[in-house]
């Protein structure tokens, strides 16, 4: 059993996907519970959508996937401008999203595109390089740091989103700087996470620790924690089962979830 | 004795071809309970952002300080992970540089307020779990941890028990006697009659004055039309309004 448990983790290169996935869950959790209080689901997966021809270009062409998924999302922040623009801002954006995802999916799955290239929707923790590492270390300083800052101002924001301008909080550059996060987050989690997997580390753990707990600080402890336990959990299934370890961590991730659902409802809250 | 609010001829709006109120004058001296009277969409929420500074105005606008307002506790979302304490600690945020956390002392300030409103002992409750009236409770003391000397109270008795009513009047009479100036938006005629001055707004002031001056039928009538009717014994209702 003791064996079973320690086999994958002789390899170093499952060892460091661990402490990427670990760092990632640290920050992605903690944002990832503003994510769900502030009802920005939608705009985070719009987000991740909107950078993917970006990083697909970027592949195809060596840039480096963090200038590609950049410059996806201001091509995305644009286009999503424009389609707001149309009257219904909702729609716009679904169809602005939907075209940009489309248009990087038919690049990325074109015969002339090199072998591989697909990892850029489905991810591969097992690939991160020193230098995902440190960027992944860099976004929790920066996320966890403004969030500590940003703290209370955010805790107003959510629950009296109408009175914060009277307590000195203007709610429309918070919101920027909320997303903005959200932004460099996805940028960060992409490259070992991919494009459609990205968004399960900011809203799954956050949505089952909102569950079961109504506290602030233990919600973001918890969603951080069921993260890396989720990347953990993912490690072992992709390992045993020989399944892609994105797909593998985005499922416990969605396990935990419904678990946390059961045992909400079979617990009285707090 | 020295008002702690001055309003002459003020009006505004939100950019439509009619202001929301128009030539407002008001005058709120230490110790005085205010009742701003008037039907929904009269200006009563309007006049009260104007007073916190969210909305700009035209006309003449003399405080001591900013006003500090206390919302109707529906406009917060109940669901939100907060305590008192937490929902209390938000009035400071405006006097802190905004890299600054909640230290010591604020919570102490929000502590004394808790205190103030007889929560003391309810800090660490969910804000969500509280009663209408203890919710009503934490909101006032946010606004008194502004340390501000005009409150602004927008309906707070409505949807509140016997009780808890009761115990909110205390406050506000308490509150005043510290040397704070009280504007409540209310439906309550009665209850205005308890307060030192009343206001009556129906996009413009219809009347202001003492209880016994302003409160005529005429006077009420004017500011909520047809929606006062006069029961037996001569008493006025004013009918809830109606959402088509």
């Amino acid at each position: 059993m003791a064996h079973a448990l320690l086999d994958p983790w002789r390899d170093p290169t499952v060892r460091r996907a661990l402490l990427e996935l670990v760092l990632i869950a640290a920050s992605a959790g903690a944002l990832g519970v503003w994510v769900v209080l502030l009802e920005l689901s939608y705009a985070a997966e719009s987000l991740a959508h909107a950078m993917f021809p970006g990083l697909v270009l970027a592949a195809l062409t060596g840039l480096p996937l963090l200038l590609g998924g950049a410059a996806g999302l201001a091509g995305g922040a644009v286009g999503v401008g424009l389609a707001a623009r149309s009257g219904d801002a909702e729609t716009g954006v679904a169809v602005a999203i939907t075209a940009l995802f489309g248009l990087g999916v038919l690049i990325a799955l074109s015969p002339a595109s090199p072998p591989g290239i697909e990892g850029l929707l489905f991810g591969d923790p097992l690939a991160v390089s020193g230098a995902d590492l440190a960027l992944a270390t860099a976004l929790a300083v920066i996320v966890l740091g403004s969030l500590a800052v940003l703290h209370g101002r955010l805790a107003l924001l959510g629950f009296d989103r109408g009175g914060a301008r009277a307590l000195g909080v203007r709610a429309g550059r918070l919101d920027l700087l909320v997303v903005g996060l959200i932004a460099v987050s996805v940028l960060v989690a992409v490259q070992g996470l991919g494009n459609l997997l990205v968004v399960a580390v900011l809203i799954a753990p956050a949505a089952t620790a909102r569950r079961l707990t109504r506290r602030l600080a233990p919600m973001m402890v918890l969603a951080a924690g069921l993260a890396a336990l989720a990347g953990l959990g993912g490690i072992y299934v992709s390992y045993y089962a020989g399944v892609a370890a994105g797909a593998a961590i985005a499922g416990v991730m969605v396990a935990t979830y419904l678990a946390g659902t059961l045992a909400a409802g079979l617990v009285p809250h707090p | 004795m020295t008002p702690l609010l001055v309003l002459a001829d003020v009006s505004a709006g939100y950019g439509g071809a009619h202001d929301a109120i128009s030539g407002v004058s008001l005058t709120a001296a230490a110790g005085e309970r205010i009742a701003v009277l008037g039907p929904n969409g009269g200006g009563k929420t309007t006049l009260f952002r104007v007073l916190t500074g969210e909305l700009p105005h035209r006309g003449s606008v003399r405080q001591a300080g900013r006003a500090a307002i206390v919302p109707q506790t529906e406009r917060s979302r109940l669901d939100f992970p907060v305590s008192a304490l937490d929902v209390v600690l938000m009035g400071t945020i405006a006097g802190r540089p905004w890299w600054r956390r909640a230290g010591r002392r604020e919570r102490a300030a929000a502590r004394a307020a808790l205190a103030a409103v007889g929560l003391e002992d309810r800090a660490g409750a969910s804000f969500g779990a509280l009663s209408g009236g203890q919710r009503q409770r934490v909101l006032i003391a946010r606004a008194l941890v502004q340390d501000a000397r005009v409150l602004l109270l927008d309906e707070p008795f409505t949807g509140l028990d016997a009780p808890s009513a009761e115990r909110l009047e205390a406050l506000t009479g308490a509150l005043a006697a510290e040397g704070r100036a009280i504007l409540i938006a209310t439906h309550d005629l009665e209850q205005a009659r308890g307060w030192e001055r009343v206001l009556c707004l129906n996009r413009r002031a219809i009347a202001c004055g003492t209880p016994e001056a302003v409160l005529t039928p005429e006077a009420v009538a004017a500011t909520y039309g047809g929606s006062l009717v006069r029961v037996d014994g001569g008493g006025l209702v004013i009918l809830p309004a109606h959402h088509h």
